[in-house]
């Protein structure tokens, strides 16, 4: 069963969250960013193109025109795959770990797994991030000498960060799996 | 705890049977390795499960029954699936039954020893053998025997697979009481050239290795170790990159097999790095010679060499006269001024002597470009060091006498306060001095305070001159230090085999059923290629310099001499 919600970005985007239940164990959850504007994209390759106009007229060199249009070209084609995160999601498998997904506008997906043994908590945490504070949800790693210890804290959606209400339902969601690993009976 | 059963995907179409791999009991997981079909007999199962778990030191047990029917579900044959449960007594007894053409697959485990008898979930996650087999997981886990208990899951799934590789050897043509089925049961596969390259490789690397034995001792004999040839040697940083070479060709042509999986991709890295570098090599040379370039190289060399030492002259003569508007003290200038050229004419007169063999000096270098481009580039670092060693002298002359002129000041500036240094305590104490020591020793301060500028002045030309070439020079090392420390092959295999080098695996959620297990793909989640470089990195013999901008700024107006990279080995002073 699948939902989806809206919900605002701590700069105020629109984002929306979609739950889904595959199993008893087994929840994704995806937050997915605003698409790429026609407006915005169009803007900046007017801009480019302007300035090599401005500068073609000045010197007189056809390169500058070739090298605006190469410029433009490379700098959307980096823009796609490596900076503009469409979608980031959570797969929380219940009793074989947590998977962390971005999607760039590209189409690369950057996973990372991480073992159910390696994880002690999801909290909700609070940041200074410019001139704001926000809330950000993050794993805590165990750490394999202290059972006390937190080895490392794994931020997440870090590129959309979402508001206080959609982390509450996100951690929510994590919680309930996350509780059955200590209420499920060992085996002898 | 949840059951999670891990199925090779290659099984997914095999005739009912039962199944066989590894339970691991801490995480609750059935690793399946093989699908053993009808008809068997269960003494003889046993055996060569005994057989296999003897070889490969990993514990293969019966894990359940596996029935695919492509009719109609039988009755009696769930009864006989059940009855082999009790033959083959494991605890949990998993079955896993297809119907038809179904991917929704039912799977219900037997408990007959279990105290809570509620129904628990069961995960199948599906995952490819040949690949899981042959991957290795990153960061390594070296450990000896391969008895590696650790505490990710994941590893165990992995060195089980790949342990149990003389359980793949069988396929289904080969005449045995056991027909299993796994990746390789359609017919194991070779490559007829890697078998071939295999038995060849084995007297190539004993003939290299005698060859390279024979040249490591002529290089060791005490006739190369004399004071000026050892010396010389030590200042070439072509000799330490040939060296470096042959240190490389010695690891590659020993016969022992690479043990652990990081010697392993170090030795195809080297090999790679070696048949690179020569390739390269050998179509520079190929270049060099071919309209004749290397006479016009050497044609042009001398007059460069006599341009350089012309626009030195033109510089001390600017020295000499009144450098940027600065008045200068007359007599000192003209004395090093003078010193200088002369050295600049004495130089001149040697390079002249030369000129008649510089051609054939330089085609006969030119032909050892074929050992690598690596060599090659460090002779053009040979050649500019040479060219420019009077540049050298320079910088020493400089920097000795200002450096001299330094120390001379401090301390007696310290006696003008009517301080003195203390060598034992190693700090500043006072002292009472007589009147001539403070006469004199006023004189002396004032005569070298105002010789200062003059001194400071030739330093800082010269400096910067030698700063110009020791940055070209470390542009060129950079490049061979790039060529020499890239881990090609690793780099090729993430590009073209990627599963090999994995980072992790990365899950995905199949089509669901209600009232089915949950299906989940397992796939593997190659290592970046930053993380590729970075622990596949040959090491190099230079170590760059561990002085910081603000020591290496203190020594500059010290006047120490500064040596911009020291080579592991050599002493530091």
């Amino acid at each position: 069963m699948a939902e989806e919600r809206r919900f605002r970005s701590a700069s105020g985007a629109p984002i929306a969250l979609r739950r889904r239940q595959h199993s008893a164990s087994c929840r994704e959850l995806a937050v997915r960013g605003p698409r790429l504007q026609l407006r915005s994209l169009s803007a900046a390759t007017s801009a480019v193109w302007l300035a090599a106009y401005g500068l073609f007229a000045l010197s007189e060199n056809s390169v500058v025109l070739s090298a605006a249009i190469f410029i433009s070209l490379i700098g959307l084609i980096i823009y796609l795959h490596f900076v503009k995160i469409d979608q980031e999601s959570l797969l929380v498998i219940g009793s074989l770990g947590i998977q962390l997904t971005s999607s760039y506008a590209s189409g690369k997906e950057s996973t990372t797994f991480i073992e159910m043994g390696q994880v002690k908590d999801v909290v909700i945490n609070e940041a200074i991030h410019m001139q704001k504070v926000i809330y950000y949800l993050c794993i805590l790693l165990q750490d394999p000498e202290d059972p006390q210890g937190v080895s490392e804290v794994v931020p997440l959606f870090q590129s959309s960060k979402p508001r206080l209400d959609c982390l509450i339902e996100v951690y929510k969601s994590c919680q309930e799996i996350l509780e059955q690993r200590k209420t499920a009976p060992q085996s002898s | 705890m949840v059951l999670k059963v891990f199925f090779p995907s290659c099984c997914s179409s095999a005739d009912s049977g039962i199944l066989i791999g590894r339970w691991l009991v801490e995480q609750s997981s059935a690793v399946v390795l093989a699908v053993v079909h009808f008809p068997f007999i269960p003494v003889q199962v046993k055996q060569y499960l005994g057989e296999v778990q003897r070889v490969t030191k990993v514990t293969i047990s019966v894990l359940g029954s596996w029935s695919n029917s492509k009719q109609e579900k039988e009755e009696g044959l769930s009864e006989f699936l059940e009855d082999l449960g009790t033959i083959f007594s494991h605890e949990p007894w998993i079955q896993i039954s297809k119907e038809g053409d179904s991917k929704f697959w039912s799977c219900s485990t037997l408990q007959k020893h279990s105290s809570s008898p509620k129904e628990e979930e069961v995960i199948l996650v599906y995952y490819d053998q040949r690949k899981v087999m042959l991957s290795n997981l990153h960061p390594p886990l070296d450990t000896a025997d391969g008895r590696a208990e650790d505490a990710s899951k994941l590893s165990a799934i992995f060195s089980t697979v790949a342990r149990s590789r003389v359980l793949f050897m069988t396929d289904r043509y080969d005449e045995g009481p056991i027909k299993l089925t796994h990746w390789q049961s359609e017919g194991v596969e070779a490559s007829i050239i890697v078998e071939l390259l295999k038995q060849a490789s084995v007297p190539a690397c004993m003939l290299l290795t005698c060859l390279l034995s024979l040249l490591s001792g002529i290089c060791r004999s005490r006739v190369l170790k004399f004071w000026p040839l050892s010396f010389l040697w030590s200042k070439l940083s072509t000799c330490e990159q040939l060296g470096h070479r042959l240190q490389h060709l010695q690891v590659i042509s020993s016969n022992k097999k690479a043990q652990t999986q990081t010697l392993l991709m170090r030795k195809a890295n080297i090999f790679v790095s070696l048949l690179i570098d020569v390739s390269l090599g050998i179509l520079l040379m190929s270049w060099l010679y071919r309209k004749n370039r290397i006479g016009h190289l050497a044609d042009t060399l001398i007059p460069v060499a006599d341009h350089v030492a012309e626009e030195l002259q033109d510089l001390l003569q600017w020295l000499m006269g009144a450098p940027a508007g600065l008045k200068m003290n007359r007599a000192l200038d003209q004395v090093l001024g003078r010193f200088f050229l002369y050295h600049i004419h004495l130089w001149i007169s040697y390079i002249h002597l030369l000129s008649p063999f510089i051609e054939m000096i330089l085609w006969y270098v030119g032909l050892s470009a074929c050992l690598g481009l690596t060599v090659a580039l460090c002779i053009l670092s040979d050649i500019i060091a040479l060219l420019t060693f009077h540049i050298y002298c320079f910088y020493v002359y400089g920097a000795r006498l200002y450096c001299l002129k330094i120390y001379g000041l401090s301390s007696l500036w310290r006696l003008f306060r009517g301080k003195k240094w203390n060598v034992l305590r190693q700090r500043v104490d006072s002292c009472s001095y007589d009147l001539d020591q403070l006469f004199i020793g006023t004189l002396l301060f004032t005569i070298l305070l105002f010789l200062l500028p003059t001194t400071a002045l030739y330093y800082l030309v010269f400096t910067l001159l030698r700063l110009l070439v020791v940055i070209v020079q470390g542009l060129i090392h950079l490049l061979v230090d790039l060529i020499d420390s890239l881990p090609l092959y690793s780099l090729i295999l993430r590009l073209c085999r990627s599963y090999r080098l994995a980072a992790g695996v990365k899950f995905r959620v199949l089509e669901q059923q209600d009232g089915k297990p949950l299906r989940l793909l397992m796939q593997i989640n190659p290592l970046s290629y930053g993380a590729v470089v970075r622990t596949y990195r040959l090491p190099t013999y230079s170590c760059y310099p561990k002085d910081s901008w603000a020591s290496l700024c203190k020594k500059l107006f010290l006047g120490e001499l500064i040596y911009p990279w020291k080579h592991k080995g050599e002493k530091q002073d």
